[in-house]
């Protein structure tokens, strides 16, 4: 038993008839009900419950007060290296892309580590392209020694890993992961995943699982927005977190929602996500599962962020590049793509102040080595 | 006599502890400290930024106060007692509030990680405070394994729903030794000061305060309704009765005796 045997469950569903059903009634008695049962968050997800925003909205914000107070937890993306075997179609790091790879050598670590630090930022997510040649595990643990002298927590999106491998990089130090499914429908993942090892639907659809086997203190999942239906990606995808928080309870179990961006690939064919959908995929989480973390990172404009705040929202990034060494190693930008276009620049000091001003407090620490 | 709580070997003015969690701010958490008066104050130490001056929480509580870390995190003993060590090593004191939750789904501690936590940070003479729920022998042990005091649930963390567990924290304030200070979901001061009459030692309150809508306010109603509610404990309670009581028509019939 897994989340796939679940997974196949549903697949036969069909979801345009089931997302139409709900009565105005329901909604609203569902808005107000504790219940955690799946059929609760497709009434959530539902276009019946596009009238029902802003009661959706009053219980999220008050939801999120209640479990996280007024704080919102910050973070920095690293990308230690671009070498990928993948060609996903929405990617800028695709394999096929003809672009200036590199791979952060441990002295260009420290240097990025040293920047990023110094302004203020404690918790730390490093990311990789999916190559196991050009960054293996042993490159990894290498960088985690000297970034543990510069962070207080660091956490990883990298490739699907085994069990084992997640237990090694938990006892190395690694406090958390995030792995993103991108899409929740096989068969259009193996339509935007054109060759490489993530072609595995499977062993990526149980990555999580297993990292949550494997030590690690907080798991964070997600779905590509714009690649398939967002009703469907959404409910698979909460349901995906809430498999895992019912097994793994000693785990934090995040999401994240984030949206296609422009980036240097191929995929055009985009499934419209509009911001008010983002609004209500994020407000019918915190309703199915209030105490989820959930992120939301500089792929979404800073407007839209400061309003979705208030709604479900527990950590976003900050002071944000997507080009490996971003932060600190000048190349000419030609040469160095990044993975998508972020829309969020502001920095960390920018974000603090925009934070306080909305009455939260910006939580730069929240755990360390212990 | 003025009223102290003897608690780890201290004269304790204030039988309202407060937790610092979930504020807007420093600034404002600091405000509603000086309004609710506490002697103990609780620090997460995974929040503790000792490096940083400006976002530094402890730059925040007067210097007056107990300072009580707590190992929010742990997952298992050998957790809480590492961030118990830490906590002291880097000044934080040696008074530690024992969390430990394995369940990230309602934060409801487990007992048995929580009494082998006790027993270890114990003998290692920290004053050791077990957040745990109201189980009457799991109570007990803590109290021998050396616990300054046990911290039953009112209800979950941030739940605001009051003392749910009143039947079962009335059972440990009758037969536990310790003092008996409910931690976690109290939501308003009734319910605090509801605690206080039931002949809790003291209350230890973070979400109500820290998210109302002026939590300096709010933290200024607390600390009345704690003191309240001791000063009713202190009175003698009388016991409640539905009807009035004119007659007695069970026993009337022995003063025809007399």
């Amino acid at each position: 038993m897994s989340y796939y045997d679940i997974l196949l469950k549903y697949n036969d569903l069909p979801f345009e008839k089931i997302f139409r059903e709900f009565s105005a009634q329901e909604i609203e008695r569902l808005i107000h009900s504790d219940s955690q049962d799946p059929e609760r968050f497709w009434a959530l997800l539902s276009p019946a419950a596009e009238k029902w925003l802003e009661p959706m909205a009053q219980k999220a914000h008050a939801l999120t007060l209640q479990h996280f107070g007024r704080t919102i937890q910050l973070y920095t993306p690293m990308y230690l290296s671009n070498f990928c075997e993948n060609e996903c179609a929405y990617c800028g790091f695709n394999a096929r892309n003809k672009m200036f790879r590199r791979t952060l050598s441990p002295e260009e670590v420290e240097k990025e580590a040293a920047f990023i630090a110094s302004t203020g930022i404690e918790h730390l997510l490093i990311l990789t392209g999916d190559s196991k040649v050009k960054s293996p595990l042993s490159y990894i643990k290498k960088c985690l020694e000297v970034l543990k002298k510069y962070f207080s927590s660091v956490s990883a999106e990298i490739y699907a890993l085994t069990e084992e491998e997640y237990a090694d990089l938990a006892s190395a130090g690694i406090d958390g992961l995030t792995l993103y499914q991108e899409t929740y429908d096989e068969a259009v993942y193996q339509r935007v995943h054109k060759a490489g090892p993530k072609k595995d639907f499977r062993f990526r659809l149980e990555a999580p699982e297993r990292a949550a086997k494997s030590g690690m203190r907080s798991v964070n999942v997600g779905a590509l927005l714009g690649l398939s239906d967002w009703r469907k990606e959404a409910f698979l995808m909460g349901l995906h977190a809430q498999y895992l928080q019912d097994r793994y309870g000693d785990v934090e179990i995040g999401a994240s929602l984030p949206r296609l961006r422009p980036h240097a690939g191929d995929f055009k064919d985009i499934s419209e996500v509009s911001d008010k959908s983002v609004a209500q995929i994020l407000m019918a989480l915190r309703l199915f599962m209030p105490r989820l973390g959930i992120a939301l990172s500089t792929r979404e404009s800073s407007l839209l962020r400061e309003n979705l705040l208030p709604l479900g929202i527990t950590r976003m990034s900050a002071g944000s590049t997507t080009r490996v060494g971003g932060h600190t190693i000048a190349s000419p930008e030609e040469e160095n793509a990044p993975q998508f276009e972020i829309s969020d620049p502001r920095d960390v000091e920018e974000m603090k102040t925009m934070l306080a001003a909305k009455g939260y407090q910006p939580v730069l620490k929240d755990w360390m080595q212990i | 006599m003025e009223d102290l709580l003897k608690l780890g070997g201290r004269s304790i003015k204030s039988r309202l502890l407060i937790g610092t969690g979930k504020f807007s701010g420093y600034p404002l958490m600091k405000k509603a400290l000086e309004a609710a008066q506490p002697d103990i104050v609780t620090v997460a130490l995974r929040r503790v930024d000792a490096g940083s001056k400006a976002d530094n929480i402890l730059e925040y509580i007067p210097k007056s106060c107990i300072l009580m870390a707590n190992t929010s995190g742990a997952r298992n003993a050998d957790e809480a007692v590492r961030i118990a060590r830490l906590a002291k090593a880097s000044g934080a004191g040696h008074w530690i509030k024992i969390e430990v939750v394995q369940d990230n789904k309602y934060l409801l501690p487990d007992n048995l990680e929580t009494l082998k936590a006790v027993e270890i940070l114990a003998k290692e003479g920290f004053i050791v405070l077990p957040y745990m729920s109201p189980d009457l022998s799991m109570a007990k042990r803590m109290a021998d394994a050396g616990a300054a005091a046990v911290m039953p649930l009112g209800s979950p963390i941030g739940s605001n729903r009051g003392v749910k567990t009143r039947e079962l924290v009335e059972i440990l304030v009758r037969e536990i030794k310790v003092p008996v200070i409910v931690d976690a979901g109290l939501g308003s001061p009734s319910d605090a000061c509801e605690c206080m009459e039931m002949g809790c030692a003291a209350v230890l309150v973070n979400t109500a305060i820290a998210i109302a809508q002026d939590p300096v306010a709010m933290a200024q109603a607390f600390k009345e309704a704690v003191s309240a509610g001791r000063t009713a404990y202190l009175a003698g309670l009388a016991s409640s009765g539905s009807e009035a009581n004119a007659s007695s028509p069970l026993t009337g019939f022995l003063r025809d005796e007399a």
